[in-house]
């Protein structure tokens, strides 16, 4: 038996990250929404982050783009605190179902997002022509925003994520409300973005996609890693697929989930 | 700088595209082509009124673009959720609050330029001679005193919960200044008291939007134009004012947890 031994430093890092939020409400008390969360996510790694709603998955993305402050802990990206504007250089972010500026085309929005990464200007169009291939919306690259369909509205979304060729990409539930073939369409990019060699960080509420995507994942529950590691081993040990394992890591049975519902617990985030 | 001027050009092509401008030129357009229309008695002055009439329609009409305008950024970010992937480049709070305002400021310049040139003509027209210099300084001191407008709906978009009730108070305040700051230390010295300590104090806090509007005065009964050393330090004072909005808007903004 011989333990696997990284060298290499982790691209995305928190060490015991805490985040409370204290309820707006007279005496409304505070909801611990992280509770000391320890990650690691190594070059070249699809990475899954899994939880029911209300876990943490999202407050944790927030504390890594600067838009929440930690309550005590550290997260750092590219060893850079997570504090400090350069520290995103190098990321590229998609969140969950965003309208972008419907006045504009779509080269427009990336010319746009290019200029913020100060990407020259010779540069800055071939790098608009890849991604809008990439991600199938060359024919309508000089189409308004606001004539897209969801399904393009998401691929234009991973478009700007991809404009500065991130060396991480931070996606929170990226096939969210889109139908089938918008589905398998962002599945089909992911999976091209792993296999250059992309870093992946992603939520989903979609198993079956994290199955075949991602190496590893972390399970989250009320704030706390429940779990972390090897899809393979997750799934070998519970002897399921990774959809069974995942309720019942999270001690989900449908007991508890009635009981959830009976007294449903605040969202902090 | 970069990340301040992309933002800047989103806002600027948003107010192009938007059909709000239009809609208040042809207004503005309309209302004193049909005064000019009109001549009462072959009344020689009537270019006057004209141009009295016009130059309100102008003020009211760049008040309403810089508030709705402005008010509307940061909400339409959040509310679109655009906020989002904009934050999460290296983009800072400050840089995008300056972005906005910039933005919205050279958007108010190009809507008064039209504005002013469609003055100048119509007014050329009746009086067969046009004064450039005037329309000049007194577009710059309106362009200046909407730095402030400006700064002000920036700062209520992160103060108020609503763009509505952010639009409507700055609105509310910019009229009121124009309306009543003149008038304040006069009140004050009448008053006295603890009453007119506070009139006065706010009479010194408030910004002079009136020194702007009172360019209306050498536009239209050709007055001697203010030389320098009066332009120059009112420059200064908007200059200061709007940078003293921004950076209460920043302090705000700078801590402020934004929630997925």
């Amino acid at each position: 038996m011989c333990a696997v031994i990284r060298i290499v430093e982790p691209i995305l890092k928190t060490e015991n990250l805490r985040v409370e939020f204290r309820s707006k409400e007279v005496g409304g008390g505070v909801k611990v929404a992280l509770n000391g969360l320890n990650l690691a996510v190594y070059p070249g790694e699809t990475f899954g982050f899994l939880g029911p709603n209300g876990a943490g998955k999202t407050t944790t993305m927030n504390v890594l783009l600067g838009f929440v402050n930690a309550t005590s802990g550290d997260a750092f990206l590219f060893g850079q605190n997570v504090r400090e504007p350069i520290a995103r250089q190098r990321i590229g972010y998609l969140p969950e179902l965003t309208y972008y500026y419907k006045f504009l085309t779509a080269e427009e929005l990336l010319r746009f997002y290019a200029r913020i990464f100060n990407i020259p200007k010779s540069e800055r169009e071939q790098r608009i022509d890849a991604v809008l291939k990439l991600v199938e919306l060359d024919h309508a690259r000089k189409r308004q925003i606001k004539t897209y369909s969801k399904g393009m509205q998401q691929r234009v979304g991973l478009a700007q994520a991809l404009i500065n060729n991130p060396d991480l990409l931070i996606l929170d539930e990226p096939t969210s409300g889109l139908d089938p073939i918008g589905r398998m369409k962002v599945r089909e990019i992911i999976q091209r973005l792993k296999n250059e060699g992309k870093t992946v960080f992603f939520s989903s509420h979609e198993l079956g996609e994290v199955e075949t995507i991602c190496d590893r994942v972390a399970i989250l529950h009320q704030g706390e890693l429940k779990r972390e590691g090897q899809v393979s081993d997750i799934v070998r040990e519970y002897n399921c697929d990774l959809e069974q394992a995942f309720l019942r890591i999270i001690g989900h049975t449908p007991q508890s989930a009635a009981a959830a519902e009976a007294n449903p617990q605040p969202q902090a985030a | 700088m970069n990340a301040i001027w992309a933002i800047a050009i989103v806002v600027l092509k948003e107010m192009i595209r938007r059909k709000d401008f239009y809609v208040l030129f042809i207004i503005t357009a309309l209302i004193t082509l049909v005064m000019g229309s009109i001549n009462i008695f072959n009344d020689q002055s009537i270019a006057g009124y004209l141009k009295e009439l016009a130059l309100l329609l102008i003020w009211v009409c760049s008040l309403v673009i810089a508030i709705a305008t402005t008010a509307r950024q940061l909400y339409a970010e959040k509310e679109n959720r655009t906020i989002f992937p904009l934050l999460a480049k290296p983009v800072s709070r400050a840089q995008l609050l300056l972005g906005k305002f910039f933005g919205c400021w050279l958007a108010c310049g190009g809507a008064l330029l039209v504005f002013y040139l469609f003055l100048a003509i119509v007014a050329a027209s009746r009086e067969h001679s046009l004064d450039v210099g005037s329309y000049v300084i007194a577009m710059l001191l309106h362009w200046s005193a909407l730095a402030v407008v400006v700064g002000m709906a920036l700062l209520g978009s992160i103060v108020f919960a609503a763009p509505s009730s952010n639009g409507t108070i700055c609105f509310i305040v910019a009229v009121a200044i124009l309306w009543l700051e003149r008038h304040l230390n006069t009140v004050a010295l009448q008053t006295g008291g603890i009453l007119g300590t506070i009139t006065y104090l706010v009479y010194f806090i408030t910004p002079r939007l009136d020194w702007a509007f009172d360019a209306r005065e050498f536009l239209i009964f050709h007055d001697p134009m203010p030389g320098f050393t009066v332009l120059g330090p009112a420059l200064l004072f908007y200059a200061a004012y709007a940078s003293m909005l921004l950076l209460t808007a920043w302090v705000l903004f700078r801590r402020r947890a934004l929630n997925t």
